[in-house]
């Protein structure tokens, strides 16, 4: 039982990490139907600058601020630079772009920063709690609520805000969207920074538990888009469930089946659910428009 | 001057580069520039087939490069075959393999096609990884000689390693691009771009959408599986990288960079990411920004490629 | 069409021929992986390799003439590594390679300085480089194997006799664990479980976890490089775990007891290089003034910690210059030679004595056993 409970402790740790970057795609893409592949690359932003910003010497938490800023403003930036502007083109034109996005902010974080590998104290100290006969760290359990808070705030404000209401009637008909008086590129922005954000947020909450370095976010990157994907690209709901989902299914593999084949799992789960349902777990119904 | 099919005129070109430019090699370093361009060249030609044409992606190419690499790598060994038949066997086995995991991916449509494409590429370099006994494990494993160049040698034909793969490889990319083109002109292939244009509307004239899908993504597995062949026979040498999620999105981004929509033109854009570390090394710090910023400016401001995007500006010049 | 083609790319080729040109009497050619996922080992061996060649012309180059380093970063891509191979020699013309930070980047190289005759000295472990040995390829890391049996000659001391074992799966972590498991049997251990983590992995108690659980197991040993065994070593403590933890020398540096936590790292034990332990090495002990000087110079220049990866680059160029000195040419036969006929060099690694049959030239006692004693490296006696 408390074998049990360990792997599901571990589960939930990795799985909070892949779902706060999950629900960061989600963000973006209901924005403007594009899958930012570069998300990756603001969580490895998130734990680069607190760690760069707290051994110059700033206390912990103002680094955090800092990063998580300067990485909306970069989030910001890229959506200016590259994302407007090549805005209709097709997906795979769209891949391209964002991974190239992705390349050169691991580039240049190799440049300002190092290739080293960094980290910082965790926020509550190291000292693991006993629940049950398992351990967790007390880091894993700000970083699941972070994820819980990310999603319970972007729920309310889907739902309950007018300014979300109109991120939502961007995504569902942009033209639309415009005819009613929504200005859409303030939508984009918006999404960009919260997306971002909530990126580098992931960075700052992981980093004590995962270590960060320059080349760490393309696979926080595939993890949440597999995440994301699993539960239905566009629903902060299946976003959540679908990044908690792998983290999960790769601890139990590891405990109890084969921990050489464990991102397998997680894989062969992904292409199952995709055969059965296309649209993910939660994902709408969309319609191809001739 | 008489006029030229596009078809003959992309031939005539092809063939012309591989026989030119070796006058004006430096050293032999500039053969095997040219081997890998024409092997790069050879896999971007199947994604022309698969993105240009049918309008599918796939994420997870290098899969099949990774098969039809190591099927040259441990056919000889264990099965006691030819190197040249191994690359045939790596080619059925990805052919069929694209058959099998086609038909029921193919059903999804961008971002979902994406990410199972990605899943499948993952499974298959995870097997090559974690494989050790048969693979040799993330150490590679060494891959038997062709013997082609000393068959040639005993024909009077005595060329030096680098010479001999420049000249396989281009031979080989030529085939692979006479058989897309023709591909383009037949029945299936205005099949096929008829999909690209709209699936819906290929299916109300009465196209079989799945099945001219699926041909796609079979065809471009096997272009894929060659090339992989390719590399390993010509490295002697082979390493899961030939299957890794970066080799995937390389083999798209040379495509696209290119321009997907024509064979020169993906064959131009692995060139130039063939080329473009090469010529970095100097600053090869900003290897990687570079990179990223060719990938986005091109895609951003040159969205059909840089070839057909040159092409126009020639001929908006000429005119 | 055709014409604007065929004349313009030629010429980009040419023009890259060019940017690669330079003038100088020994020039020495070097592909690591400063870049992808082998990063963490290449970057420190090509900073390594650009501030020794810049030192050693500062004093006045190898007999009297300037050495020019030619470096690539090939990205741990094997297929890349063959093209710079390829390219250092017959388009930079170099007289020696050093490089190939992973096996596999290794393998790749070897085989065109073999055709080609070039000496090629590998900084990877596997012990497939050298074995056979091949006329023109020399190592200066410890094999893999070295590492398994100097780690079981120590648990044979301990009276342990059931291991678990926790494996990276990028090549260093699974090329170990394959030769771990193939010499176990030599000290009479068993390994009774036997797991991996993928190198990205954020958490690895789940795999922890099952090794604790397994009936008799005395202590864990756990192959790999990167930030995998850091976040092993603090799972390691997070399940209160009190078996001994054994790493490899892969991340025999000061750097893994900071990113592990010193609480966590405390007793932890693994083969390492005198390196690390360059105060505590003995004033006689013919190591020391080398250690010391790398160690200084690399901290001074860059810092950060050195480690045992960039110790391989130091030796494998200090190895190069002995033999260019020695020889008095730098015909890269008369290196080969010299470097065959290498004997009594001081390394950071160990002290290299080559022969026609050993082109790696360490044995076991170039490794000293080393735990985390107060949050630093002590020898174990």
């Amino acid at each position: 039982m408390s074998e049990l409970l360990q792997f599901l402790f571990s589960g939930l740790t990795v799985g909070a990490v892949y779902a706060l970057v999950a629900l960061g795609f989600t963000i973006i893409y209901n924005a403007s139907d594009v899958v930012n592949f570069a998300q990756g690359e603001f969580v490895m932003l998130g734990g680069m600058i607190t760690w760069f910003a707290h051994a110059a010497g700033l206390p912990l938490p103002l680094a955090a601020l800092i990063a998580i800023v300067a990485t909306a403003a970069l989030g910001v930036a890229i959506n200016k630079l590259a994302i407007e502007p090549a805005r209709g083109a097709p997906v795979v034109s769209l891949i391209i772009i964002t991974i190239g996005a992705s390349v050169f902010l691991q580039g240049a974080a190799q440049l300002v920063f190092d290739k080293q590998i960094h980290s910082f104290p965790a926020f509550s100290g190291d000292t693991p709690l006993r629940i049950g006969g398992a351990t967790i760290q007390p880091q894993s359990l700000w970083v699941i609520g972070g994820a819980l808070l990310v999603f319970v705030g972007l729920w309310l404000f889907f739902t309950r805000t007018l300014l979300g209401r109109a991120v939502l009637a961007t995504s569902n008909n942009r033209l639309a969207a415009q005819l009613v008086g929504i200005n859409t590129n303030f939508v984009m922005t918006l999404s960009f920074a919260l997306s971002a954000g909530i990126g580098a947020l992931a960075g700052v909450l992981a980093t004590p538990i995962t270590l960060t370095a320059y080349n760490v976010g393309i696979g926080f990157a595939l993890k949440g888009f597999a995440g994301a994907m699993l539960g239905g690209m566009g629903n902060p709901k299946g976003a959540l469930a679908g990044g908690f989902l792998i983290g999960l299914i790769e601890a139990l593999t590891a405990g109890y089946l084969s921990s050489t084949y464990k991102e397998a799992a997680a894989f062969v789960v992904i292409l199952l659910v995709l055969f059965f349902m296309p649209q993910g777990l939660f994902g709408r119904k969309s319609t191809e428009r001739v | 001057m008489p006029k030229l099919t596009a078809k003959s005129a992309t031939l005539l070109v092809l063939a012309a580069l591989i026989a030119v430019t070796p006058f004006f090699f430096p050293s032999g370093y500039y053969y095997r520039i040219g081997a890998l361009i024409f092997v790069n060249g050879l896999a971007v030609t199947g994604i022309v087939i698969l993105t240009g044409y049918a309008g599918q992606i796939s994420l997870g190419h290098a899969g099949f490069a990774g098969i039809g690499g190591y099927a040259c790598a441990l056919a000889p060994t264990h099965l006691g075959l030819h190197p040249s038949l191994a690359v045939v066997l790596g080619a059925v086995i990805s052919g069929v393999l694209a058959y099998l995991v086609g038909r029921p991916i193919l059903r999804l449509k961008g971002y979902y096609l994406a990410v199972a494409t990605l899943g499948f590429g993952i499974l298959v370099s995870m097997v090559l990884n974690n494989e050790r006994r048969l693979t040799g494990g993330p150490d590679g494993i060494a891959v038997p000689e062709l013997g082609l160049r000393g068959l040639l040698k005993d024909w009077g034909l005595d060329l030096t390693n680098g010479e001999f793969w420049y000249f396989f490889c281009g031979l080989v990319l030529l085939i692979g691009a006479w058989i897309a083109l023709n591909l383009h002109q037949s029945p299936s292939g205005r099949a096929l771009r008829a999909l690209h244009g709209s699936e819906i509307a290929a299916g109300t004239v009465g196209i079989d959408v799945a099945r001219v899908k699926l041909q796609a993504f079979v065809i471009s597995a096997v272009y894929a599986s060659v090339a992989g062949s390719l590399v390993a026979l010509q490295n002697k040498f082979i390493t899961p990288d030939v299957a890794g999620f970066m080799h995937s999105i390389e083999m798209v981004t040379m495509a696209v960079l290119g321009g997907a929509g024509s064979v020169l033109g993906a064959i131009f854009g692995a060139g130039i990411l063939t080329l473009l570390p090469q010529a970095l090394t100097v600053f090869a710090e900003y290897e990687q920004l570079v990179l990223g910023l060719v990938m986005m400016l091109v895609m951003i401001f040159l969205r059909e490629g840089l070839l057909p995007s040159i092409l126009r500006k020639l001929r908006g010049r000429g005119e | 069409m055709k014409k604007i083609l065929t004349t313009t790319v030629p010429a980009a080729l040419i023009a890259l021929g060019l940017a690669g040109a330079a003038s100088a009497e020994i020039k020495i050619g070097a592909s690591v992986s400063a870049t992808g996922p082998a990063a963490f080992l290449g970057d420190p061996e090509a900073k390594t390799l650009e501030m020794l060649v810049e030192e050693l012309n500062a004093k006045g180059g190898i007999n009297g003439e300037q050495v020019e380093l030619v470096l690539y970063d090939d990205g741990g891509d094997a297929n890349k590594a063959r093209t710079f191979a390829t390219r250092l020699i017959e388009d930079d013309e170099v007289q020696a390679i050093i490089g190939g930070t992973t096996t596999g980047t290794s393998m790749s190289i070897l085989a065109v300085a073999e055709d080609a005759e070039i000496p090629f000295i590998s900084l990877a472990g596997a012990i497939d480089i050298i074995q056979p040995v091949k006329p023109f390829t020399f190592k200066t890391p410890h094999t893999d194997r070295m590492a398994c049996q100097k780690i079981f000659e120590d648990m044979q001391k301990n009276g342990i006799q059931k291991i678990g074992m926790i494996s990276g799966t990028d090549g260093f972590g699974a090329s170990m664990q394959a030769q771990c498991k193939d010499v176990v049997g030599e000290y009479g251990i068993e390994i009774a479980a036997d797991e991996t983590y993928d190198p990205r992995d954020a958490d690895m108690t789940a795999q922890l976890t099952k090794i604790r659980n397994t009936e008799g197991v005395q202590a864990v040993l756990n192959p790999g490089f990167g930030q995998g065994p850091s976040i092993v070593t603090r799972n390691y403590r997070q399940l209160g775990i009190e078996l001994p933890l054994y790493q490899s020398h892969g991340v025999a540096s000061d750097g893994f007891i900071e990113l592990a936590g010193q609480q966590a790292a405390e007793g932890v034990r693994l083969p390492g290089t005198a390196l690390l332990v360059a105060d505590l090495l003995a004033e006689d002990d013919p190591q020391k003034p080398v250690v010391t000087a790398y160690k200084t110079a690399f901290e001074a220049k860059f810092k950060e910690p050195v480690g045992t990866f960039g110790g391989y680059a130091h030796d494998g160029f200090a190895l190069l210059v002995d033999a260019v000195t020695r020889a008095g040419s730098a015909e890269p036969a008369a290196i080969r030679d010299a470097l065959e006929q290498t004997s009594g060099l001081a390394g950071t690694t160990g002290i290299y004595t080559m022969s026609a049959e050993d082109h790696l030239g360490l044995d076991l006692s170039a490794f000293r056993m080393l735990e985390v004693k107060d949050g630093s490296w002590s020898i174990v006696e």
